[in-house]
């Protein structure tokens, strides 16, 4: 019974091709405007993801407090406030995995004849876990190279290639500052931070070193920056009030008195990109569903018109035994077919379509099964949501009515 | 009557049937009673108007009368609910249109075989059937055919194939021979004619004398109301 009743949608499909055609053609553009949408947008959100699981997550930093001299603030790490005790002892608390103070700027770098400046980084080995740094070449220094203030340095990618060229950098020595450095690891590439800048145009060397011999320090032991990764997302808020209170307590600051210091949440700005594309992506996939609803809203015009026309048709088909069950059954089945034919091209359409985006654009594009499926949930639902009305009014006819309709 | 002792196929007692017009009530049919026996061949005639096909219609259960009783196979079908009288118009009776009625997308065998679609019979035995039926209206070399492909007398036999598909006891005809000139319409008036030979029951509407002089049994019809109901002597 089903079998016959497709074949005969299908024979009344193909009876007025062009309409068909034209009615398909709305959910093709419908189905692949929200193929396209949702590539494109759940695209969006991998690659921001894929940013944020480079820079590191749940970091935050301290620095140390600001000092006001004649009236002028010096701004955040102008007073040395904070101290490695004050990391150390940050390090032992409860949703800490990782502590490391560090102190950073730009410096001349010089291999040979040539030469490139960088950020230089001087931290201890905590760091590299908390950035999520990997060494591709060589190894890491470790406690011992901070304790004994070593000049050994990480390169990161792009001050590889721009100081040593072709050169293999491990075991090669640069100078920082007039200060020989041998390289003795080259980092893992991380692209692009959120902010655009290039997270590999780095060198990483101990703190000790760093104080003594690139940056220079007031006072032994102090430190501009302290950078912390919490143990998960739910547990950051806790952690840095943890930490707040702490440094309070170490700094034997009374109640009412200013911190002498400032925490910076570096996750919260990824966390806020992460949510805008997803609500970016949501939005897209809202405003390609609206095509897909006028596609529907075509069908349903074009099955009420279908409708009207083959009225003495449904007539004599309810003269010569079908139920109100049949032709409902029939009708629908033809919409939910035009649906389904222009949800499979439309599902094409939009592959070819966003793929083509990726190849020519190069823009990150995710295709998975589940929108895939979800298109085609769609389809059979907008096939008979906007189909039931149709076919309703077809079965509910008055057989000597529609026999009499020329 | 026609002298079977069989149960009537069909009894209608006080059938009335109203329209709703602009002006109000129209009364169609007033109180129609009429007794058929399986066998029969009646034909109903009258003049324009006077409820011919508005009593056909609720013999075919197309339509459901305003007062009265109708027992179809002795039973009262008078107030069924619509999917068992779909079921009734599938199984129990055969309809021939007076303007054919064939879907004109459709394979005369399709067209055929289509009440066995609603029957639930898979598709070789349709068919079979359909090729079968085709074939005793002597029309199974067109099987293949649009119904546009064949002439109006053709089309008729087609129809009248696809009425008695479902092996009904009962054909009802509206005016069969009125869109046919003489000559074809002596040969579906044959046609019939075997059939009702064959046992099946035939009540048809038509204007024509010569038509009804066919039948065993002519029933006249006058503004709604039967006026004369006399048997021609054809029947044995
Ligand atoms: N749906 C309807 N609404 C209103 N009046 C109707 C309707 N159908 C039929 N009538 C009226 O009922 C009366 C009987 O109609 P019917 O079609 O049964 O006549 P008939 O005997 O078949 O006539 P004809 O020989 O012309 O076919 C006519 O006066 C007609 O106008
Ligand atoms: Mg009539």
């Amino acid at each position: 019974m089903l079998k016959a009743m497709l074949g005969e949608a299908w024979l009344a499909m193909g009876a007025n091709r062009l309409r068909t055609a034209l009615t398909m053609l709305g959910m093709v553009i419908g189905v692949g405007a929200v193929v396209i949408m949702m590539a494109i947008g759940q695209g969006a959100q991998y690659a921001v993801q894929q940013t944020i699981s480079t820079m590191g997550s749940n970091l935050f930093i301290v620095l140390s407090g600001s000092f006001t001299t004649a009236g002028v603030r010096s701004g955040a790490a102008g007073a040395p406030t904070l101290n490695v005790g004050d990391a150390e002892a940050i390090s032992e608390l409860e949703g800490v995995v990782n502590v490391a103070p560090t102190h950073q700027g730009t410096r001349q770098l010089v291999y040979g004849s040539q030469n490139w400046s960088s950020q230089v980084v001087g931290t201890t080995p905590p760091y590299l876990d908390a950035r999520a740094w990997t060494i591709v070449n060589g190894a890491a220094f470790g406690d011992s190279d901070v304790r004994s203030a070593t000049r050994v340095a990480l390169i990161g990618k792009t001050v590889a290639e721009n100081l040593f060229g072709d050169d293999d950098p491990v075991g090669k020595t640069m100078r920082i500052q007039q200060n020989p450095f041998i390289v003795i690891g080259v980092l893992g590439s991380k692209g692009q931070s959120l902010d655009g800048r290039d997270q590999d145009d780095t060198v990483i060397i101990p703190l000790s070193t760093a104080q003594r011999k690139v940056f220079g320090t007031p006072f032994l032991g102090s430190v501009r920056m302290i950078m912390i990764q919490a143990a998960s997302a739910e547990a950051m808020p806790l952690v840095m009030e943890r930490v707040e209170g702490l440094l309070r307590q170490r700094h034997r600051l009374r109640e009412g008195q200013p911190n002498d210091f400032f925490t910076r949440n570096l996750s919260a700005a990824a966390e806020s990109e992460a949510e805008t594309t997803r609500t970016m992506s949501i939005l897209l996939g809202a405003i390609a569903s609206i095509s897909l609803l006028v596609g529907g809203i075509g069908i349903m015009n074009i099955m009420l018109v279908s409708v009207t026309e083959r009225t003495r048709e449904i007539g004599i088909r309810m003269a010569i035994g079908a139920r109100e069950r049949d032709i409902l059954t029939q009708f629908l089945l033809e919409a939910v077919m035009i649906s389904f034919a222009g949800c499979l091209l439309g599902l094409l359409l939009g592959l070819g379509i966003a793929l083509a985006i990726n190849a020519f654009t190069g823009m990150v594009i995710v295709i998975s099964g589940s929108a895939a499926l979800i298109a085609f949930i769609v389809a059979a639902t907008v096939g008979i949501f906007f189909g039931w009305y149709p076919a309703r009014k077809a079965a509910r006819l008055d057989p000597i009515e529609a026999l009499r309709y020329q | 009557m026609a002298g079977v002792a069989n149960a009537p196929v069909i009894r209608v007692a006080g059938l009335s049937k109203s329209y709703e017009t602009a002006a109000g009530l129209f009364p169609a049919l007033r109180g129609v009673d009429l007794s058929i026996d399986a066998g029969e061949y009646l034909a109903i005639m009258g003049p324009s108007g006077s409820g011919k096909s508005t009593f056909m219609n609720l013999l075919g259960c197309l339509d459901t009368p305003t007062t009265g009783d109708y027992f179809l196979a002795g039973e009262n079908v008078a107030h069924m609910e619509k999917a068992a009288l779909a079921r009734l118009r599938n199984r129990t009776l055969g309809f021939v249109f007076q303007g054919f009625n064939l879907l004109p997308r459709m394979s005369l065998q399709d067209n055929v075989a289509l009440p066995l679609v609603y029957a639930g019979i898979d598709r070789d035995t349709r068919r079979e059937k359909a090729r079968q039926l085709l074939d005793k209206v002597g029309l199974g070399k067109y099987a293949e055919s649009m119904p546009n492909r064949i002439s109006g007398g053709q089309q008729q036999r087609v129809a009248i194939a696809r009425a008695l598909v479902n092996t009904p006891r009962l054909i009802l005809a509206d005016e069969p021979t009125g869109n046919l000139d003489s000559h074809t319409s002596e040969d579906i008036m044959r046609l019939f004619g075997d059939l009702n030979a064959e046992g099946i029951t035939i009540v048809l509407v038509t204007h024509e004398q010569d038509i009804a002089a066919h039948c065993k049994r002519q029933v006249r019809f006058l503004d709604g109301q039967i006026v004369s109901d006399q048997l021609t002597g054809l029947d044995a």
